[in-house]
């Protein structure tokens, strides 16, 4: 059967990996290219580049780089980070990357999902969710977090498989940044309600954390940022301890 | 040595073309029909949807040209199932050179699409040389091959089907060999200077 895969997370930044980084043995730690091979070396299943850069020409950058790593790697990556349309996915794509990911632009014109499934196969389209839970329920939160809406998680994720996302990459924002673990209880849920695979994200600080996001939240894939980033947990390791625990992944 | 990349509009042939650059050899993106025909090898991409794919072939009237060529030739994902007769993705009546159908995966027991690295077993002919068995590639698919006399691998996703399959000049692969490092690499090598 399909190993559950791990997936280091970059945010990119004007070209320039961001978010703390601790690499000794880089030439270059803020180089994402750098860092690719790094992980991919590794034994990392796929990588996710997020750009948070604010520019007009952000299309054209992001395309670049998407250029520059899949000259530089051969394992699967995503690129997300202000993708607005048709024609920024073909650029993408036409540039290397496999998956593109949308999240804020998903849920104000939901019709690109349809738009992107249909024109290049669903299986290339990575939905992004941000939710956080408040007073019983998980509510879906745009513009990074910075914008609540009304809409129920699991609505919204049920909706975006209707209309073709091959993938869901749920943030709780809850766990985010606690290192505390993933967001399982909710997981579970997810993965009951949708039959697409579930990218879980937001709270891995130890390795026990992947075994239960596994094993408890029924993940696809964990993504983390900062435990790889600052070399808290290496993946070749994480990987060892998942098999000690019966979870197949491909070391 | 030069390989034909057939352009037919769809797919993400960036990572092929750069593992063919790595590996050393002279690569065309072409819809040409000399140009086709006059390569060594002939490497059929394809993402997305079977009946698109197929409409774009028929445009470019290489639905007519592909079932004859003679030199060795590996479909893709995408390109692998459009080398069978039928697809039930949008009923889709595909190119006919191997003698099967593509069908869905129950999603009963599995997420669907299977994305992820999953093991091949069972390889067969010299595009698996130096291969071990069990080794991990990168499945990306919502349809599948099912097993028959035509297959060269096989992988087990709720049940055991064509990984790869295979006749006369014909490869195709359901993975993505070119996603999936150093292995998948080596079965491009293998498919440039084995076959």
């Amino acid at each position: 059967m399909v190993a559950k895969r791990i997936i280091p997370c970059l945010d990119i930044d004007n070209n320039r990996t961001v978010k703390g980084i601790n690499f000794l043995n880089l030439i270059d730690a803020g180089d994402p290219v750098e860092l690719a091979k790094l992980y991919s070396n590794q034994g990392a299943d796929e990588l996710v580049f997020l750009d948070i850069t604010a520019t007009k020409d952000k299309r054209k950058t992001l395309s670049n780089l998407a250029l520059k790593i899949s000259k530089n790697i051969n394992i699967p990556f995503t690129v997300g980070g202000g993708i607005s349309s048709i024609d920024d996915v073909s650029s993408m794509l036409f540039s290397g990357a496999d998956k593109i990911s949308i999240n804020t632009q998903a849920y104000r014109t939901p019709d690109l999902i349809n738009k992107v499934s249909s024109r290049y196969g669903s299986q290339c389209v990575v939905v992004a969710i941000d939710a956080k839970y408040i007073n019983g329920s998980w509510y879906v939160y745009l513009v990074g977090g910075r914008e609540k809406t009304n809409t129920k998680l699991i609505d919204w994720a049920v909706e975006v498989q209707e209309r073709g996302a091959g993938e869901i990459l749920f943030t709780s924002m809850n766990n985010d940044g606690t290192k505390n673990g993933f967001a399982n209880e909710i997981l579970s849920n997810l993965s009951e309600k949708l039959t697409i695979p579930i990218i879980a994200s937001g709270g891995a600080g130890k390795v026990q954390d992947f075994v239960d996001v596994f094993k408890i939240g029924n993940a696809d894939a964990a993504l983390a940022a900062s435990v790889f980033h600052f070399k808290e947990i290496e993946i070749k390791n994480l990987k060892e301890e998942l098999i000690k625990n019966n979870i197949k992944v491909r070391l | 040595m030069n390989v034909a990349i057939v352009d037919y509009g769809v797919g993400n042939i960036k990572s092929i073309q750069h593992s063919l650059d790595r590996i050393g050899v002279n690569h065309t993106y072409t819809m040409a029909k000399e140009e086709i025909i006059s390569a060594d090898k002939v490497i059929f991409p394809g993402v997305g949807d079977a009946s698109y794919a197929m409409k774009q072939l028929k445009n470019q009237n290489l639905d007519k040209l592909i079932p004859n060529l003679k030199q060795p030739f590996l479909g893709i994902c995408l390109g692998m199932q459009l080398m069978c007769n039928y697809s039930e993705e949008g009923d889709t009546s595909c190119l006919g050179v191997i003698n099967t159908r593509v069908k869905k995966f129950n999603s009963n027991n599995n997420k669907i699409p299977q994305i992820g690295w999953n093991n091949i077993k069972n390889l067969k002919t010299n595009l698996f040389k130096g291969i071990n068995e069990n080794e991990f590639m990168y499945f990306v698919h919502t349809y599948f091959v099912p097993k028959s006399t035509y297959t060269i691998s096989e992988s087990l996703y709720g049940l055991n089907y064509s990984s790869a399959i295979n006749k006369d000049n014909f490869y195709g692969t359901q993975f993505h060999p070119e996603k999936s490092g150093l292995i998948g690499e080596k079965i491009i090598k293998n498919f440039i200077s084995e076959l």
